[in-house]
């Protein structure tokens, strides 16, 4: 096993194509070094991207925001220019473990991990977040939602790295909101988890939305049919109650040591419900 | 034994107060060595390989690969431990439970290990290991495992305690029975009877630290073990007998520990560790994943109860029943046994009938968790208390202390109580303004009551007085919470002398004479009784001392407030001495001055808690919270009541985690699906409110000091209380512990089609 | 498999090791400093006895390697006090009784140090969500809280 710390993401790429074994890619390391615990993976190479350049900083651009594959779930929290603009978002990276996981794990590890219950990809696929994927052939900008194929597993190729997240810059009165069901109030995995970002016109009907739904199916749903409902509406009861029946009907969930279906099934549409009317009210509709 | 261990009224100056703990500062330093934080010269790391499959024949081991492994220095299966139990059935057990002999009963069950240079090679070695089992049927739940075509555990049992012997063997290795009374009369007097079935999933301790031990057997025969351990002197004779070993020869020093509730009152993998190190030659030392403690150490019962209970309109309980099936793991036990007698101790009955059965299931053996087997008794009589109250149409609170036990009431399980506190905790609770409250929308209040019987047993205790006048205190009583304390704090009491020059130890096994573990909740009773016990026999030396140094008759002296008094008239004008004056001048008067004390501590007194609980529900996710919590009991007297209150606090909350969250779940495969902190889900802070707490004192009559056990009582009531809390807040009776929220959603949901239809 | 030769600072002091590239700093703090105040409760990231701080950051020393340490700071609970001085939250825990058993003292010392370091005053909640990731089986939180607010008070005060 051998361990680098390459300076420049050339090398990084150039590292994990040319691994003859099983190589992984180390930023946070939460879910990393819990599967190397449990000997679910014996990496040949760990490829730790923390001292590559750019990828531990926040940037705010003309066009939006760029999050480094690096930069821990914490840092977010405290970057107040991106949890203005993106508050469903960063309040998804904040729920990811305790304090002492989110001073090291990261969106991208997150996303990358795959895991359908993840926190955070449910409030970047609502936000139409897009990842920088660098990798031998260059450089591509993708929509995270093409990233996570089903547990555990991505699109990414061999010596592939997202390098960064990029968000939209917000239009006036849009908001976006994400909760997730869990049985304790902290330290766990979402049994199951709703996103919604939503635009709202001046006179408070809503204009653009997207709907995701996590710990659902194999890979977080996007709900283009809830979108609908919302886009029109000024979300009154009605649309709340056809939003919710709809994101039930979307699940295709399953029973484990988590919760059974039929509660996903009916607590993905109450949370969609909640969070609709959040992300309206984070937007200037109410 | 000429002590008296009476109450005898006498007011305090030490007791009572809340000093520091005298191991407190190496606990906020990170200096307090815990099971893993010890290490020897030439230590090697030992491994163990567990069973993939819940129920198997183990037909061969193959350990040529591992043992050829550079840096292995050992690998040993159950070979390496023959039976030496000589027919005693429960260490027997012990044994295949550390080891599997011929067949693996659960998922985690251990059934070989290595000992190597380092944790890398241990691991990779434990690859090489080729183990050929054949796959039997097996059954992990409770009932099931009652039913006649379940899958048999164990061929060689057969059910005892039946009236007619059984021909056929069984999963259920024993019935027993409590009560007195004709219940079937007292049903037929009763103008309302509920009847009720329950059912508690299995729960593990939980305590933070693993198990750890260090283990080093020399080629003379002798062995040293560092460990974790509720009890060093029963781990010593465990590991003995299983070893071949002199007990006197294997020294056992425990190391502090991080929680035990129960779990660490039984070897896991010590024997292991020993048998290492045997075949090594070199110490080893072995600590459990958080994976294997919970797949392979101790949980308490998984539970189905029915219970029936009939009252007349004036509340009146005629009549009380209850059916208790309890899951032992593979291995007998007496877990429905205790829960059978917990039942209805709280209740003054005519009529009752209880029956306990323990089953065998295809899960880690059962062990003893704080007050073990009670709170799922009272979970299911409190229950069904609770609706009892409601169809009668009086107050819960009213009800239960209209049939509370009091003095002179014959328990539920024989004997005849003396002054106990089950009707003071529910008088308190009736006037405590936690009661009068008010409640929002979705809020719920429950409160319930709870029952344990304590324990006192064996107890050896060293007190030695320096030459400067301090005072160590040996025990042979693990401090399991703050114990060192209470015991100092005692020591000071009897002796008259400050809090601040008693430093108290927990001795190692070699030092002391045997002592029975912390358990029964018999830390602090009975060590006291102990230390009180060392004290007064120092004190009858330091008279004598100093009536050598004044050359007067010892009867002439007595003992006030940590100095020698001498008496009478003719001796007026002696003044007093103190303790450290003839501590100074022992040199020179008879050498060193020490209490040595050896006792059984009979009449640990019993003790009863009642809990107030209010809930908030979800209606449309079943979530639930806990608002507020009060927790009202009996200390007999608080020695210190700073961690006597933490004592009650600490099993609220892990009867909280219990009633909500907690439970082991198996797969159809006979796996555990949660072997880990993430998914078996303890409280954390946040899920918790302030846990208040009440310290009622009423005096046992068998412990000078009137102390009573606090430890376990407080872990009985919370399921029942939150049960009932759900109940009032939303209207549904909740059966099946853990409440999680899918089964609240699911049962809210079946309500609301009830109405609808 | 090859060593990694690393350099960082813990507890203000330089401190050099080698440590295997699968190393977590939790082995190395324990097995190879001789550093046993962080513990290992689950190896995992999800109890928080092995809290440590790098580089004014909370972690679980579980869940970062050791050759990651190199050129941080890391602050270990055996640096908490200042000589025979205890840190006002080791203090408080002494004095609210806010430990039993006392294996996850170190890492609610740590995790409460940090979180006072962000917020001096917080309120129960935010004590309560603050030390969420640190799991105690003993006290029911209670007390651990309640010291936790007092050294807020006392510290408020310094």
């Amino acid at each position: 096993m051998r361990y680098i710390r390459p300076q420049s993401m050339e090398d990084a790429v150039g590292l994990l194509a040319g691994a003859a074994g099983p190589a992984a890619i180390l930023a946070g390391g939460s879910d990393l070094l819990v599967r190397m615990k449990g000997g679910f993976v014996e990496p040949e190479l760990i490829v730790d991207i923390k001292a590559i350049a750019g990828l531990s900083d926040i940037t705010e651009t003309a066009d939006g925001f760029r999050i480094g594959a690096a930069v821990p779930c914490a840092v977010l929290g405290e970057n107040a220019a991106l949890k203005k603009a993106w508050p469903g978002v960063v309040e998804a990276a904040k729920l990811i473990g305790s304090k002492q996981v989110q001073g090291r794990c990261t969106i991208v590890g997150n996303l990358c991990n795959a895991s359908p219950a993840a926190d955070s990809v449910p409030a970047l696929v609502a936000a139409g977040a897009k990842a920088v994927v660098a990798g031998p052939g260059g450089k591509r900008t993708i929509a995270v939602e093409s990233v996570p194929t089903g547990p555990g597993k991505t699109s990414l190729a061999k010596g592939e790295i997202i390098e960064a997240i990029l968000l939209d810059k917000r239009p006036p009165h849009a908001g976006d909101a994400y909760q997730r069901f869990i049985p304790r109030t902290e330290m766990d995995i979402a049994v199951v988890s709703a996103g919604v970002n939503l635009t709202v016109g001046d006179n408070g009907v809503v204009k653009a939305a997207r709907v995701a739904v996590g710990a659902a199916a194999p890979t977080v749903l996007l709900v283009e049919e809830a979108a609908q409902v919302l886009i029109g509406s000024k979300l009154d009861e009605a649309t709340l109650e056809r939003l919710a029946k709809i994101c039930s009907g979307a699940c295709r969930p399953i029973d484990d040591k988590r919760g059974t279906i039929e509660f996903r099934r009916k607590v993905a549409g109450v949370l969609a419900k909640r969070v609709a009317a959040i992300a309206y009210e984070r937007a200037g509709g109410k | 034994m000429n002590f008296d261990p009476r109450y005898s009224g006498r007011s305090f100056t030490s007791v009572g107060t809340r000093p520091i703990r005298p191991d407190g500062v190496d606990k906020v330093t990170g200096r307090a060595r815990y099971g893993a934080d010890f290490n020897m010269a030439g230590q090697l790391v030992g491994r163990i390989l567990r069973s993939p499959h819940a129920h198997a024949i183990i037909r061969k081991i193959d350990t040529s690969k591992a043992e050829k492994l550079a840096g292995v220095k050992a690998v040993i299966t159950a070979k390496d431990l023959p039976d030496l139990t000589d027919g005693d059935a429960a260490m027997y057990d012990i044994l295949d439970n550390s080891m599997a002999r011929t067949k693996a009963l659960y998922d985690g069950h251990a059934v070989a290990a290595v000992a190597a240079i380092d944790a890398r090679t241990a691991r990779q070695a434990l690859k090489l290991i080729e183990v050929d089992y054949e796959v039997l049927p097996h059954v992990t739940d409770v009932d099931e495992a009652m039913k006649h075509s379940a899958p048999l555990i164990n061929d060689a049992i057969f059910t005892e305690g039946l009236e007619e012997k059984p021909v056929k063997p069984s999963n259920v290795t024993k019935r027993t029975q409590y009560g007195h009374g004709d219940v079937h009369q007292g049903f037929g007097e009763a103008d309302f009877v509920v009847e009720r079935s329950f059912k508690t999933e299995q729960t593990h301790q939980g305590y933070i630290e693993p198990h750890a031990c260090v283990a080093s057997v020399n080629p003379d025969g002798t062995a040293d073990l560092w460990v974790c351990t509720q009890g060093h002197f029963v781990y010593r004779q465990h590991c003995a007998q299983l070893l071949g070993l002199e007990a006197s020869k294997l020294r056992v020093t425990s190391s502090e520990i991080g929680g035990g509730f129960g779990g660490k009152t039984h070897v896991w993998a010590e024997p292991v560790a020993l048998a290492l190190s045997r075949k090594a030659g070199r110490p080893v030392k072995l600590v459990m994943t958080r994976d294997e403690v919970f797949r392979a150490s101790g949980p308490t019962s998984a539970t189905s109860i029915d219970v029936k209970i009939g009252a007349k309109k004036d509340g009146t309980i005629t009549a009380a029943e209850a059916t208790l099936r309890y899951s032992c793991g593979p291995y007998a036990g007496m877990w429905a046994e205790i829960g059978a007698m917990t039942a209805f101790a709280c209740y003054k009955l005519e009529n009752v009938k209880t029956v306990g059965y323990e089953v065998l299931v295809n899960r880690p053996k059962t062990a003893a968790y704080r007050a073990p087997s009670a709170p799922m008794a009272a979970f299911a009589v409190e229950s069904a208390v609770d609706e009892l109250a409601k169809e009668i149409g009086i107050d819960p609170v009213d009800f239960r202390i209209k049939n509370a036990a009091q003095e002179g009431t014959r328990a539920s399980y024989g004997p005849v109580y003396g002054p106990i506190g089950i009707g003071p905790t529910l008088e308190a609770v009736k006037n405590h303004p936690h009661m009068k409250a008010p409640l929002g929308t979705n809020q719920g209040r429950g409160m319930a009551c709870g029952f344990w019987f304590n324990f006192g047993g064996q107890t050896c205790t060293d007190l030695n007085i320096g030459m400067d006048g301090s005072v160590s205190l040996a025990v042979g009583t693990v401090d399991v919470g703050g114990s060192r304390a209470s015991l100092s704090l005692v020591a000071a009491e009897e002796l008259g002398i400050d809090y601040a020059h008693v430093k108290a130890i927990v001795a190692d096994t070699s030092s002391l004479g045997y002592n029975d573990m912390t358990d029964g909740s018999r830390g602090t009773f009975s060590s006291s009784m102990a230390t009180i016990s060392a004290a007064r026999n120092a004190i009858k030396i330091l008279r004598e001392r100093a009536a050598q140094m004044w050359d007067i008759s010892v009867d002439d002296v007595a003992w006030e407030k940590g100095h020698a008094v001498a008496k009478g008239e003719k001796h007026g004008n002696l003044g007093k001495l103190s303790l450290k004056e003839i501590a100074a001048e022992s040199g020179k008067t008879g050498g060193p001055i020490a209490g040595h004390s050896e006792l059984v501590a009979d009449g640990a007194g019993v003790s009863f808690a009642t809990h107030i609980c209010d809930i908030e529900v979800d209606p449309e996710t079943g979530s639930t919270r806990v608002l507020r919590y009060t927790v009202v009991q009996d200390a007999g007297k608080a020695v210190h009541p700073t961690y006597v209150e933490g004592q009650y606090q600490g099993g609220a909350a892990q009867g909280i985690g219990w009633a909500l969250n907690e439970e082991y779940i198996y797969g159809k495969d006979g796996r555990l699906q949660n072997p880990g902190f993430l998914d078996y889900r303890i409280p954390v802070c946040s899920d918790l409110p302030m846990i208040d707490t009440q310290i009622l004192e009423i005096p046992n009559p068998n412990h000078p000091y009137g102390v009573r056990g606090v430890g376990e009582t407080s872990i009985v009531p919370p399921l029942a209380a939150i049960a009932n809390a759900v109940s009032n807040a939303v209207g549904v009776r909740m059966s099946h512990i853990p409440m999680s929220p899918p089964r609240i959603l699911a049962a809210l949901e079946a309500e609301r089609e009830r109405f609808s239809r | 498999m090859a060593g990694v030769a690393v350099s960082t600072t813990i507890n203000g002091d330089h401190v050099e090791y080698l440590c295997q590239p699968d190393e977590t700093l939790l082995e190395v703090l324990r097995d190879r400093l001789g550093l046993t105040g962080a513990k290992e409760g689950c190896g995992t990231g999800d109890c928080g006895a092995c809290s440590v701080i790098v580089d004014d950051r909370l972690v679980c020393s579980c869940l970062v390697l050791g050759a990651e340490a190199e050129g941080r700071q890391i602050e270990t609970i055996e640096g908490m006090a200042h000589g025979d001085q205890l840190h006002p939250l080791q203090q408080k825990f002494l004095e609210h009784a806010a430990l039993q058993c006392g294996i996850c003292t170190p890492g609610f010392l740590i995790a409460a140090k940090d979180l006072l370091a962000k917020n001096p005053d917080p309120t129960e909640e935010e004590i309560r969500f603050g030390l969420a990731g640190n799991l105690c089986r003993c006290t029911g939180y209670d007390k651990i809280v309640r010291a936790v607010q007092d050294a807020a008070n006392v510290m408020k005060g310094a």
